[in-house]
């Protein structure tokens, strides 16, 4: 078990796990929130300090009513970065968390100097339109979110019984909490304008993506390199959106390359 | 009681294979299953059956919202209220509604329904549903955990718009105006009656009880299963120390009249079959986009439980399972009686939506079934409630009488 704690950051009180240790790293999770047992934050603890808050609307995080649109979320982040009494971490953000990370290092560019994204969200291209997460069946996660199918089933759904009533119950909670405040970013098209700020991020930056991904199609990586052309761009082999969990070795050896 | 003759203005040419080739009769049913030219004839047929309902003395006329919909064909349901406004004369005019957070800015409601109200000398009733998720978050994308936000704050802008006799600001999250200014304005003082559909949540039966609003629980599975939502929300009028008007509340209803039990199954049984199994195929997840309902509601479990159920149930139901399982009442008019009073008795309502048009109905059954029920179904419900036979507080109230329209002089002055 890695140890947590609930911290107040801005205007949400929200939970934060800690691991590893090395240089300080904050992590921001995707929309599926961080995994029992979370092998990509294992994985990040052999190298960094790792500080992995949960969201807003995730675990017992609150679910923070008070932040509706992208500033909000972008200063929540920042927030937490002052509340961890953090300087200058090496900011990390995968999928939901990487389109935070992308628009902190905008906003407060002399603040971030080491980024990494990790598949976000933040764009939109017309060629290739992401699929709309909030009207997924819970069994089309696996196969949206991971290369690997029976991988994505066994971390997502494991010892769970998705015919069971309660479980069911539990889990339409659970998914309203979470992806109805990713939603206040994500929904319906999940782009908040941050191509017409890319120009701020003075950020050392590498760009991860999964070739596999069915989420957020690599084409959104070459879109992200187009806007940050100083960035290198990561793709790696057999690993879908959730590259952290596929192949979590890898993505850290491309966050390493900034150190 | 009164009794609404509902409109949901479906689309009747739905494909026989239509579930097994399309995931959903919303939100993304392709819209080349839509013929213009056929359109023509079927929106003016409805707009009569409207008008006919009123010549048979329907209480109210029905319209509603809906987007993307192929069962659900006004997407504005004021242009379908403006229609009926000059060709009507006695019945309310009941706008359900307009969602009134899919508006930029909502003033627009304020104007329009004002207008409707004037043009039809104040008989129309306005209805301000939150709106399906379906329409409001996938059709029309609206965020889902921020919908309600903004349904409270255009509420207060457009009530606020109807009460001021001089422009004022509002400044909103949602919406800033420098001058709000509705002009023209309602009819009726201090504002037109308004219904709210809700769908069992406290927050909705405390909004209706707090504002004196009539309570509409708009569902097409029947009375037996609405029992514990209305029960719930007479539970919530006694704790709040409110009387039990019956005009409080409101429930649609599907209705077939025949002149016995088995001519209203041969005449009515396969379009009650295209309505449950075309019209209402919607892709499970349309109906409620992740943080549309509040997480209290979601713990509550009625309607996840409903929500469920419902799917599983619908698509083997047969006219015969359909009446068991009280989705729909249907019969000869004394088994319509019967059933209505019971209905009206259990959930204690005083107005029904009565839906009498289904699916793919042609014309000249609408208008039998419609007959039948005026004629021999509503003059025995009608005083039901007699401790309430004055209770006006939930209808449009016209002033009397209904002044014939005042030619203006020209402008030149005669």
């Amino acid at each position: 078990m890695m140890e947590s704690r609930l911290i107040q950051a801005g205007r949400a009180k929200v939970r934060v796990y800690e691991t590893g240790a090395g240089t300080p790293l904050l992590f921001l999770h995707g929309t599926h929130g961080i995994l029992p047992n979370d092998s990509f934050l294992a994985a990040l603890a052999q190298r960094y300090r790792v500080y992995a808050p949960c969201l807003p609307g995730y675990e017992d995080s609150d679910d923070a009513g008070a932040l509706r649109e992208m500033l909000d979320f972008t200063l929540h982040g920042l927030d937490l970065i002052e509340a961890l009494g953090l300087r200058r971490p090496f900011l990390v953000g995968h999928s939901l968390g990487g389109m935070i990370a992308a628009e902190m290092a905008a906003v407060a560019a002399n603040d971030i100097d080491r980024l990494a994204l990790i598949a976000p969200h933040g764009l939109w291209l017309d060629s290739h339109p992401v699929p709309d997460l909030f009207a997924a069946l819970p069994f089309d996660l696996p196969g949206l979110f991971f290369h690997d199918v029976a991988l994505g089933t066994r971390l997502l759904t494991d010892g769970l019984d998705l015919e069971d009533p309660k479980f069911l119950a539990d889990f339409m909670v659970t998914r309203a909490r979470r992806l109805g405040t990713a939603g206040k970013i994500l929904f319906a098209i999940p782009d908040r304008g941050f191509a017409e700020r890319a120009y701020r991020v003075k950020a050392k930056t590498v760009v991860v993506w999964g070739e596999a991904d069915r989420m957020m199609p690599p084409a959104y990586g070459e879109a992200y390199l187009r806007l940050l052309p100083a960035a290198r761009l990561v793709r790696v082999p057999a690993a879908g959106h959730m590259v952290t969990h596929e192949q979590p070795d890898v993505v850290v050896a491309a966050l390493a390359a900034l150190d | 009681m009164r009794f609404i003759w509902f409109h949901l203005m479906p689309w009747p040419h739905l494909p026989d294979d239509f579930r097994e080739t399309y995931r959903s009769v919303w939100v993304d049913i392709p819209s080349r299953l839509y013929d213009p030219v056929r359109g023509v004839g079927i929106y003016n047929t409805y707009l009569d059956q409207l008008e006919y309902a009123e010549t048979l003395g329907f209480d109210g006329l029905g319209v509603n919202e809906h987007h993307g919909n192929a069962y659900g064909m006004m997407p504005s349901p004021n242009l379908m209220a403006a229609a009926l406004a000059r060709r009507t004369s006695r019945a309310a005019i009941v706008v359900m509604g307009d969602s009134i957070a899919l508006y930029n800015p909502p003033i627009r409601v304020a104007e329009e329904m004002a207008m409707i109200d004037v043009l039809c000398g104040g008989r129309m009733i306005a209805g301000f549903p939150v709106g399906t998720s379906q329409d409001t978050n996938f059709a029309y994308s609206t965020v889902p955990a921020l919908t309600r936000e903004k349904y409270a704050e255009a509420h207060q802008l457009i009530m606020r718009a109807w009460a001021a006799d001089e422009p004022f600001a509002f400044n909103g999250r949602y919406t800033k105006m420098r001058y709000v200014n509705c002009w023209p304005k309602p009819l009726q003082k201090p504002h037109p009656p308004i219904f709210i559909p809700g769908g069992g949540s406290i927050e909705t039966y405390d909004f209706c009880l707090e504002h004196e609003y009539n309570y509409s629980y708009l569902s097409y599975t029947g009375y037996t299963r609405a029992r514990a939502l209305m029960d719930g929300f007479w539970a919530r009028v006694a704790e709040k120390g409110k009387d039990d008007s019956p005009y409080r509340a409101s429930f649609a209803q599907v209705i077939c009249v025949g002149a016995t039990d088995q001519e209203a199954e041969r005449l009515y049984s396969e379009h009650v079959s295209y309505f449950y199994n075309r019209c209402l195929h919607v892709y499970p997840p349309f109906f409620d986009a992740p943080g549309y309902r509040t997480v209290k509601t979601l713990q509550a479990g009625m309607i996840t439980q409903l929500t469920q159920a419902r799917h599983k149930e619908l698509p083997t139901l047969a006219w015969k399972d359909l009446i068991e399982r009280g989705y729909i009442i249907a019969g000869s008019p004394a088994t319509v009686r019967e059933r209505m009073e019971d209905l009206i008795k259990t959930l204690r309502v005083g107005q029904i939506y009565c839906l009498l048009h289904l699916g793919n109905m042609p014309d000249d059954k609408v208008r039998y079934s419609s007959k039948l029920f005026a004629e021999q179904v509503i003059p025995h419900l009608r005083s039901i409630w007699p401790a309430y036979r004055n209770d006006d507080r939930f209808w449009c109230r016209p002033p009397a009488p209904v002044v014939a329209p005042v030619r203006v002089a020209s402008v030149g002055g005669e």
